[in-house]
């Protein structure tokens, strides 16, 4: 699904990513974690293709696509999914209406036919039962005036109808109360599938306890400094970040899958 | 644009269309009081009409050029004008539609206009003989029957001229501008709207069906009056580019609203805006004012303002009538080099008048972009209350927003509010909707017509739906 391979990025001269490797096949979920400023967000956004942030060597295949090539758009319709650690709010804009233009730009790319807006709603609002979401969300304008926690179930909901291949969340539990949180582990469990992968950024071990990942690895200073199953991630949790150190001394360690 | 291109444009119009039988029917370039004198003599005007347009040519001859608006041209040069010519024969267009700029071509198709209606628009000649000219006259029968008056203004002052009479120059008297002097001492045609007493105008007017027929020319004339409980809504423009040879409009559009009558004016507009560079385009130099003469009446202004090199318009409302209410709901988009100076006058006079205004300005490219509101409450407008809002939206670093609100109060009794508010269009917007699939066309037109969501939805529905998909072809190449 995809490999990463020695992946250097900065965001303006500032070098963040100092190699980072990393394979994820079809169906696995992958934690990342990390303490602050080790590279967790900047990640997230070299994969969805942010224009802030500039590959300086390496290489990104994404289903036998060079994904470095490809437009931010692109990549949408080719199936990967970035869920926002803040979600933007666009005044106006009915939330439905983004839901519905986004797909079917999709189902366009996929050579599939657009929906009308029946078979739409009818979709939209079988999802939302999933995230727990009032009706009443789909026709306010994106985001605006959301809770946190709505926020972030928003975005499971773009995941949930959109039924990307390959979903980033970028640190969807932060800002979460607990009941909040469990909603959104549900909505990311139901949409768990043998063809589908994920990766969760994240800083603390809290959201592995409802999302049972297949792999942990801990980015500091730009390195995977460490990687293991779902045991590494409650070691983290007693030990602290400081127990890996900070990637920039210490032998570097390849990606585990 | 330099003044040998000002030259350039008006001597095509003369290499193109007065080497034939036109040529007969048309005015030498420039003007004077025998130019008034003639056009008056072709149109067969009564008496009192000539007084008036002379009247209006002395006082404009007295005038200047107003100074104040954020806008920069080079200086136009009146006696280089032809004042007059008759409707536009076979020959002043392109044969077909293999003749016509292919850009705008494509324009009409993104726009979703038909085939045969393209011809028309792109200035192609055809036979009026398309659907809407039969469609056209059900419509008149339908509203003759209600005792609606909808007619070209030449007609009406054959037709109707004590009407005329009565109301011309009543909202905008001929002094009162630059532009409206010169527009009142040479106007061509317009509209003439009267909707009698008690009447609810069954259908949106528009001067679509209209216009395709006969070429009003550069100063258009246009009068509506709605009688005691009457109501009407009118449509004027098209979202399709309107090809022009003349480079100078200054239309002055007058609405009169009777005791507890209603007039909602939607506009939309989009005449030529030049190239990229700012070469060519329309300049749009219009007075509109509207007069709720009687108490409890209301007049409505809603514009989406897209097209034009210069627009310079500020349509406004007089609030005369004790309860009356004015509203001014406008998106106005400049890209490129286009520059608008825009916005509204609310001038109260009458007890509990209220006024509500919302300017949506957006600009992208080298586009130049002026808010210019006036709020003013007279001394014996008691309980007077006025609102306004004014977000303008910057795409790129090469644009410019202004606002230029004025505010005047002279009862203490008024409640005014005023607020504002300039934004960029986000980068952050911008990605999560790529993020999902969109185009970043796609994105920023959702992002604007978002921003516009509370002018659109005082639109009629199918304007409403055509200004959005305008609003995403002007910006087109805008961002990115």
């Amino acid at each position: 699904m995809l490999i990463i391979k020695d992946l250097h990025a900065s965001v303006g001269d500032k070098p963040i990513l100092k190699g980072i490797n990393l394979t994820v096949k079809a169906g696995e979920v992958h934690a990342i974690m990390g303490p602050n400023g080790s590279g967790k967000s900047t990640l997230s956004n070299v994969l969805a293709g942010r224009e802030n942030v500039t590959v300086t060597s390496g290489s990104i295949d994404y289903l036998g696509h060079d994904l470095l090539a490809l437009e931010v758009e692109e990549r949408a319709r080719e199936g990967v999914f970035l869920a926002f650690q803040y979600p933007v709010e666009i005044p106006g804009v009915g939330n439905v209406y983004l839901l519905k233009a986004a797909l079917n730009a999709q189902r366009k790319h996929r050579g599939l036919p657009e929906l009308d807006a029946m078979d739409f709603l009818a979709l939209v609002k079988d999802k939302m039962k999933l995230m727990e979401m009032s009706e009443s969300m789909l026709y306010r304008a994106v985001n605006e005036g959301f809770s946190g926690g709505e926020k972030k179930r928003n975005e499971i909901l773009q995941m949930a109808v959109l039924e990307p291949r390959l979903a980033i969340l970028d640190e969807t539990d932060s800002g979460l109360d607990i009941d909040a949180l469990k909603v959104v582990a549900n909505g990311v469990n139901s949409l768990r599938h043998p063809e589908r992968s994920m990766i969760l950024v994240t800083h603390y071990q809290r959201l592995l306890d409802y999302i049972k990942p297949d792999y942990v690895h801990v980015l500091a200073g730009g390195r995977i400094v460490r990687s293991g199953g779902p045991e590494l991630a409650h070691e983290l949790e007693k030990q602290g970040y400081a127990w890996v150190g900070d990637g920039q001394s210490g032998q570097e360690v390849s990606s585990g899958s | 644009m330099s003044d040998s291109t000002l030259e350039a444009i008006i001597s095509q119009e003369y290499q193109h269309g007065f080497e034939t039988a036109v040529e007969a029917d048309a005015l030498p370039r420039g003007l004077s009081e025998e130019t008034v004198r003639l056009i008056s003599a072709k149109k067969n005007e009564p008496e009192f009409l000539l007084e008036w347009r002379l009247a209006a040519y002395r006082r404009w001859l007295e005038m200047e050029p107003p100074r104040w608006a954020s806008v920069h041209h080079p200086p136009i040069d009146y006696q280089d004008i032809i004042y007059y010519s008759a409707p536009k024969s076979q020959k002043d267009g392109p044969k077909s539609l293999d003749e016509v700029d292919p850009e705008l071509l494509k324009t009409y198709e993104k726009l979703g206009i038909p085939l045969h209606e393209r011809a028309i628009l792109a200035g192609v000649a055809v036979d009026a003989v398309f659907d809407s000219v039969s469609v056209a006259t059900t419509f008149k029968d339908k509203l003759a029957e209600k005792g609606i008056i909808f007619c070209s203004f030449s007609e009406a002052v054959q037709e109707h001229p004590d009407l005329v009479r009565q109301y011309l120059g009543s909202v905008v008297p001929v002094q009162d501008n630059f532009y409206a002097a010169l527009n009142s001492a040479v106007f061509s045609d317009g509209s003439f709207v009267y909707i009698p007493p008690g009447v609810r105008c069954p259908m949106e007017l528009s001067t679509y069906f209209r216009i395709n027929a006969k070429n009003t020319g550069q100063f258009e004339r246009t009068l509506i009056i709605a009688d005691r409980d009457a109501y009407v809504s009118y449509l004027e423009g098209c979202t399709a580019p309107m090809r022009d040879e003349n480079q100078l409009h200054a239309a002055v559009v007058e609405l009169v609203a009777l005791e507890n009558a209603q007039i909602k004016y939607s506009t939309v507009q989009n005449w030529y805006p030049g190239d990229k560079e700012g070469r060519g385009g329309i300049y749009n130099f219009v007075t509109k004012r509207g007069d709720c003469r009687g108490a409890h009446s209301k007049i409505s202004w809603t514009q989406v303002e897209t097209g034009s090199a210069i627009t310079w318009k500020y349509p406004s409302v007089i609030l005369r009538g004790d309860h009356s209410v004015g509203e001014f709901y406008s998106v106005a988009l400049t890209n490129h080099r286009q520059q608008a100076d825009t916005g509204t006058k609310m001038i109260h006079m009458g007890k509990n008048t209220r006024s509500t205004v919302i300017s949506k300005g957006i600009s992208a490219g080298h586009g130049h972009q002026a808010y210019r509101g006036l709020v003013r409450i007279a001394r014996a407008a008691q309980n007077a209350r006025n609102y306004t809002q004014c977000d303008s939206l910057l795409l790129g670093d090469r644009c410019a927003a202004h606002t230029f609100p004025y505010i005047e109060v002279k009862n203490a009794s008024a409640k005014v509010e005023h607020e504002a508010s300039t934004s960029r269009i986000g980068e952050d917007q911008l990605f999560f909707c790529r993020q999902r699939g969109l185009s970043m066309e796609d994105a920023v037109s959702m992002i604007v017509n978002g921003f516009c969501k509370e002018v659109f939805k005082e639109l009629p529905m199918e304007f409403a739906v055509e200004a959005q998909k305008l609003l995403g072809v002007s910006l087109e190449g805008s961002v990115g």
